[in-house]
């Protein structure tokens, strides 16, 4: 929004009270009294953000200081010196940096490739089953998994890809090939954590496309089979363009939100084996930070990877916005 | 040959039947190898490791989880507690704050939702988090489980659409009966809105259920620790130390595997029994939380 615009709607803003208030017999006070119960229902929510979302943010400033207490809480921080870029000037220095960002950066691509074009598929998939209760039964088997948490996914992966019990590996060894620990070699862990998080989530993100699919208008379908459309050319000429625009606006949340989403999962399954190529902003911030004690290095960690995430939705709000959707926010 | 494009339709179909059947199967076979492998002897499982269904039942690993005095019974316990108190205190503050964000004559509406909503993309993230946590005398404390994750601006939001969406004439009539804002929030909002109550409540409880993170980072006493985070220690400790310096209470200590998939099963089988009645709850509200303002 344009400064003018902001400044009109203040005015307006500030109008708006007094026009109430002329027209009730007590003026003054009783613009309060008139939502009294809205803003008590409001003021546990509010507290909440201020102090369990704001507080942190404010709390940032420990990353250009040297913070050191231990032991102390947030009151540490204003005893602290103030040390400028510092902390960020040893990130960018340190062989983190370029290790956190590249595995940040390469784990989201492969997200993005890979993890996001599944549920689409499945929804279409799912859709051209005839059979109500085997739709039914489909949809709940492949939703079930989102119902587990990372850690027994995590535990589960393990179990499966075990090097010396697991079953996939007896198979490979069954055919003759040497046994691979999936878990713990750098060449396989990235393709494990995207194989896992599709496993996990393809149905749960399945549902949105379903609902789409299903808001289509029949008669277009039965059009198109007169004109001897196959299903093929159908899900073509005809689903694909109706969802592409809600598959657009995921894609466009996904991008935005692609930094947050994995560090429960990396934190489960990675081992220091494979450090090299799982190390993510947030592990890293986990183990430095909070394991080492590294509060205010790690705080100007965590300040720039927000920094990141900022710019990525800035701009994926940005092309929405051009390309005449209503944008983010 | 004859009819070609029915063909070539029967063929997609069956195409598409197999690929889905597929899927299905590398959905549930994880879930069937550990249920079927914690019920496994060492000696069976060695022999065959893509054997599913035991050929003699052994219970061992769940007598050992269930009764002998783990830690999981504890945790057991912990995790409903925070999962019944928690996922209270989230419906009620979590509706509460939407209701008035849902009516457009609430002055407060907008700057209202740009402070959660900015919370959704900006966060002070994991330290500044853990010092507030600490400053505040939460840590090793029950109640970090329900404060830090009162409100989820996902849930806020699903909740604002779903009241906004609710026909406005309801409201009127009752305010000209005298009736206060709060008054209309319990007595007709809320007795309408029961299906949405239930899938934020559904959302919010299988959060509860599957966190281990909040007691990694804020809780070091061990009677305190969640069903998922002592999961998560069973799972890493047993494959790199031996479980009998874990528990020497008892003489016959199952095998590491068996105790790992007993856990598994144990921590997971609630959560999968309940959710296929609740499905339809949280496949609505995916929906409604997908539609923006």
């Amino acid at each position: 929004m344009k400064p003018q615009h902001k400044k009109k709607e203040r005015v307006r803003q500030r109008m708006k009270p007094q026009g109430l208030t002329a027209k009730r017999k007590k003026p003054g006070g009783g613009y309060f009294r008139k939502y009294a119960f809205l803003h008590l229902m409001v003021l546990p929510g509010l507290i909440y953000f201020l102090v369990f979302k704001y507080t942190p943010m404010y709390g940032l400033i420990i990353a250009f200081k040297n913070y050191r207490g231990a032991a102390g809480g947030l009151q540490g921080i204003f005893q602290a010196d103030w040390v400028g870029l510092d902390n960020f000037i040893t990130f960018f220095k340190s062989v983190y940096f370029t290790r956190v960002l590249r595995n940040t950066l390469l784990i989201s691509f492969y997200r993005i490739i890979f993890m996001f074009p599944a549920p689409v598929l499945l929804a279409l998939m799912i859709n051209e089953i005839g059979n109500r209760h085997a739709k039914k039964t489909v949809q709940t088997i492949t939703y079930m998994p989102y119902f587990l948490s990372w850690v027994v996914v995590a535990g589960l992966m393990n179990i499966l890809l075990s090097p010396t019990s697991g079953p996939i590996n007896a198979i490979l060894e069954k055919i003759g090939l040497e046994p691979i620990y999936f878990m713990g070699d750098s060449r396989y862990f990235r393709s494990m954590l995207v194989i896992s998080e599709i496993w996990k989530n393809i149905g749960y993100s399945s549902i949105v496309y379903l609902a789409a699919i299903s808001t289509i208008d029949q008669e277009q379908f039965e059009a198109a089979r007169v004109d001897g459309a196959n299903r093929l050319q159908q899900i073509r000429y005809i689903t694909l363009p109706a969802i592409s625009g809600i598959v657009a606006v995921m894609l466009i949340l996904s991008v935005g939100r692609i930094l947050d989403d994995n560090f429960e999962q990396i934190l489960n399954m990675y081992s220091p084996a494979v450090y090299e190529v799982s190390d993510v902003f947030e592990t890293y911030i986990y183990r430095s930070g909070i394991v080492d004690g590294n509060f205010s290095y790690t705080a100007a960690v965590g300040l720039f990877k927000s920094f990141i995430a900022l710019l990525l939705i800035w701009g994926t709000d940005r092309v929405t916005k051009k390309l005449g959707s209503d944008g983010l926010f | 040959m004859k009819k070609k494009g029915l063909n070539g339709d029967q063929v997609f179909k069956a195409a598409n039947s197999v690929l889905l059947l597929v899927v299905c199967l590398i959905m549930l076979y994880p879930m069937f190898y550990v249920l079927g492998h914690s019920l496994m002897s060492d000696v069976e499982r060695a022999s065959n490791p893509l054997r599913l269904v035991p050929r003699a039942l052994d219970l061992s690993g769940y007598r050992f989880v269930l009764f002998s005095g783990t830690s999981i019974g504890t945790a057991y316990k912990i995790t409903i507690l925070r999962t019944a108190a928690g996922t209270l205190f989230n419906v009620a503050v979590t509706a509460l704050l939407a209701y008035p964000l849902s009516r457009k004559y609430y002055p407060g509406r907008k700057a209202l939702t740009k402070i959660v909503v900015f919370t959704m993309w900006f966060s002070g993230g994991m330290i500044p988090t853990f010092l507030l946590i600490k400053t505040l005398k939460l840590t090793n404390n029950f109640w970090v489980y329900i404060l830090p994750g009162l409100v989820n601006p996902f849930n806020l939001i699903i909740l604002r659409n779903f009241f906004m969406q609710l026909p406005p004439s309801l409201e009127e009539s009752a305010k000209l009966d005298g009736a206060n804002d709060f008054v209309v929030f319990t007595r007709i909002v809320l007795p309408l809105s029961k299906a949405s109550i239930a899938t934020i409540a559904l959302f919010y409880a299988v959060t509860h259920w599957n966190s281990w993170y909040d007691s990694m980072l804020y809780v070091g006493d061990k009677s305190l620790w969640s069903l998922q985070y002592v999961l998560k220690q069973i799972i890493s400790s047993a494959s790199v130390t031996n479980m009998a310096t874990a528990s020497t209470v008892l003489e016959n200590i199952p095998p590491a595997e068996t105790v790992k998939m007993a856990t598994i099963v144990v921590s997971t089988i609630p959560i999968l029994c309940v959710y296929p009645f609740l499905q339809k709850y949280f496949v609505k509200g995916v929906l409604v939380g997908s539609i923006k303002e």
